[in-house]
């Protein structure tokens, strides 16, 4: 077998393919974070802990209802996002009138409120997931193995970051959604039903946490603590990336993640702060994020 | 953030240098804190002034330069872990350890400020939020902070070399000159030319540009300081704990900061001096509870910013007509 740099090549694939599961995660929840951001012009601090949510939700689905892995994904996003919805009406849709930065505060007391609840019931040890029996097991490609469930956490990623890019991009519902970006009252002119829509959205937005959480279950073990620092990586995402574009947030969480993976073969110790490093690079060239727009 | 200055100026006692009413309630302050070490516990006591101190250092910046750092607890922590290592394995005094730590934060203080200014608002909060993450795996990893240890018994040594620290009482006495000069080192900044042109910039930041200020430079200061005197906080607190560890540099000190500057009404001189009493207080406590002291500052961050966004000295400052 051919090495390179002194480095086997199991090695190298394996971290890149875990590398692209960790940018599988940042992809889908700078998507939401920025599909949120679009419209509502807050950062949900609550996202990590909404992803936690996911997780834990299915858990639940499963050891107190016996709903299985299958139906967990439509349904623990689901609940996730009316979860939201609920969220939003009874408090960030009273702060659209103030500073953005009140939205901010208030989400980072939501995600403290749902951390410590969770903290209290479940303590931190964390919670077993066990992988559907469709999934388990895994192919040998000759060059390396690839555990089922984690290819099937990539195309799930995939399919849904590019769903939602079409959806946002090319649809009539989307060209609304990108219309009121831009201008809701003028929208809000034209007949579109805009607070609905905007509730919608955040909705939207804490589901896509939700299934990332659903989907982090087997993978990682169902933990109380698993998106508080998950998120402050997916903010560096988001300032790398910029929140202007939709495909941008994707390509970026994707990246990123490769990145790391190559940091953890060449420069383990470098890893865990190798995007912080991107980050303050990005801020020194090009401070709107490589797909932002200049603000 | 927009702040409406809703108090009465009155100019004949602003040049007169500080308002009668802050005199006084400074002077009550300072009889209060030198009888409190004879009431209380002095290590408790001694918190309480390190996070009023540190909760002031961030009001500068988030009260008066109007920027929302979710990242103040790098500053802290990594003054604590200079100082720590500086009194223990320099083996300096602790006057001099407090001081290097405090440039420690400075220097990091410029290095971020200067990164993070260039992006506003809710991005502004995001990137130093990711680099005091950045400085928590540092400090988690690097070789001199002792990782999931800390820098462990520090020794409280003499100060200049002279006066022994070892016992609560004296130390508490250096604890109360240091933190209580900080705290009027920033009421004078806040009433200072530069403070007043801080404000103009929270307010209205482009017509600041257009009466020729040079706004950047005036963030990048306002940021500068704010971290030195959070990490002049730090390093203090290291000193009475003897000890440094994860939890100072950890991000929801950052947001205990915020939460303090919250509560007690940001943009006032006296709101996080009360906010961080309150906050040190519950945890003192509630410390039994576990997760739930978590849950009680989420209750009171969602409440603060839903009903309460003046803080407690900023409704008391609207009843009185008077700016606190």
């Amino acid at each position: 077998m051919f090495e390179l740099l002194g480095i086997p090549p199991q090695a190298l694939l394996g971290q890149l393919l875990l590398g692209l599961i960790n940018g599988s995660f940042y992809a889908v929840l700078s998507l939401g974070l920025a599909v949120i951001f679009g419209l509502l012009n807050i950062i949900n601090f609550a996202h990590g802990a909404l992803y936690m949510m996911g997780a834990f939700v299915a858990w639940m689905l499963l050891n107190y209802a016996g709903i299985g892995y299958w139906p967990a994904l439509i349904l623990a996003p689901l609940i996730v996002g009316v979860f939201g919805i609920v969220l939003e009406r009874l408090m960030l849709s009273r702060l659209y009138h103030l500073d953005h930065l009140y939205g901010l505060l208030l989400t980072f007391g939501l995600a403290l409120i749902i951390q410590g609840l969770f903290r209290n019931y479940y303590g931190i040890s964390g919670l077993p997931y066990r992988i559907p029996d469709a999934l388990s097991g895994g192919y040998n490609l000759g060059f390396m193995f690839l555990p089922k469930y984690r290819g099937w956490v990539v195309v799930a990623s995939l399919v849904v970051c590019f769903g939602t890019w079409f959806m946002i991009e090319k649809t009539r519902l989307g060209a609304y959604l990108r219309a009121a970006t831009e201008n809701p009252v003028l929208v809000g002119a034209f007949g579109v039903n805009v607070p609905l829509m905007i509730m919608l959205t955040y909705g939207f937005g804490v589901a896509l946490a939700g299934f990332a959480g659903v989907l982090a279950a087997p993978i990682y073990s169902v933990n109380p603590n698993m998106g508080a620092d998950l998120i402050i990586v997916v903010f560096a995402v988001v300032v790398i990336g910029g929140m202007g574009s939709i495909m941008g947030a994707i390509l970026t969480g994707y990246f990123l993640g490769l990145i790391e993976g190559l940091t953890r073969v060449f420069y383990p110790e470098g890893s865990a702060v190798v995007i912080f490093v991107i980050m303050a690079i990005v801020l020194l060239f090009k401070p709107e994020g490589l797909f932002g727009r200049a603000a | 953030m927009a702040m409406s200055d809703t108090g009465i100026t009155r100019p004949a006692a602003q040049q007169a240098g500080m308002p009668m009413l802050h005199k006084i309630i400074f002077l009550v302050l300072l009889v209060f804190l030198a009888v409190l070490p004879f009431m209380v516990y002095p290590v408790f006591a001694m918190k309480l002034m390190c996070f009023a101190l540190f909760a002031a250092a961030f009001n500068l910046l988030l009260g008066f330069g109007g920027l929302l750092s979710f990242g103040h607890a790098a500053f802290f922590g990594s003054a604590s872990y200079v100082a720590a290592h500086a009194a223990k394995v320099w083996g300096l005094t602790p006057e001099l350890a407090v001081l290097s730590g405090t440039v420690a934060a400075a220097i990091l203080g410029l290095a971020i400020g200067a990164l993070a200014i260039r992006r506003q608002g809710i991005y502004f909060a995001m990137v130093t939020l990711a680099f005091a993450q950045m400085v928590y795996f540092v400090a988690l990893q690097a070789q001199f902070t002792g990782g999931e240890d800390g820098i462990q018994s520090v020794p409280r040594g003499d100060l200049f070399g002279l006066i022994s620290l070892r016992d609560n009482v004296s130390l508490y006495f250096f604890v109360l000159a240091v933190t209580f000069g900080g705290v009027l080192m920033l009421y004078r900044i806040v009433h200072s030319p530069f403070g007043q042109v801080l404000k103009a910039i929270r307010e209205n930041e482009p017509r600041a540009i257009s009466l020729g200020y040079n706004v950047n430079r005036y963030k990048l200061m306002v940021f500068t300081l704010s971290a030195t005197f959070a990490g002049l906080a730090g390093a203090t607190k290291s000193q009475v704990f003897q000890l440094a560890s994860l939890t100072d540099v950890h991000w929801t000190m950052s947001g205990e900061v915020v939460l303090m500057t919250l509560l007690g009404g940001m943009g006032t001189i006296f709101g996080p001096l009360v906010g961080a009493a309150i906050i040190v207080t519950m945890q003192n406590y509630l410390a039994t509870f576990g997760a739930w002291v978590t849950v009680i500052q989420g209750v009171i961050f969602v409440i603060g910013v839903m009903l309460f966004r003046e803080g407690i000295v900023g409704v008391i400052a609207r009843w009185i007509k008077r700016p606190l």
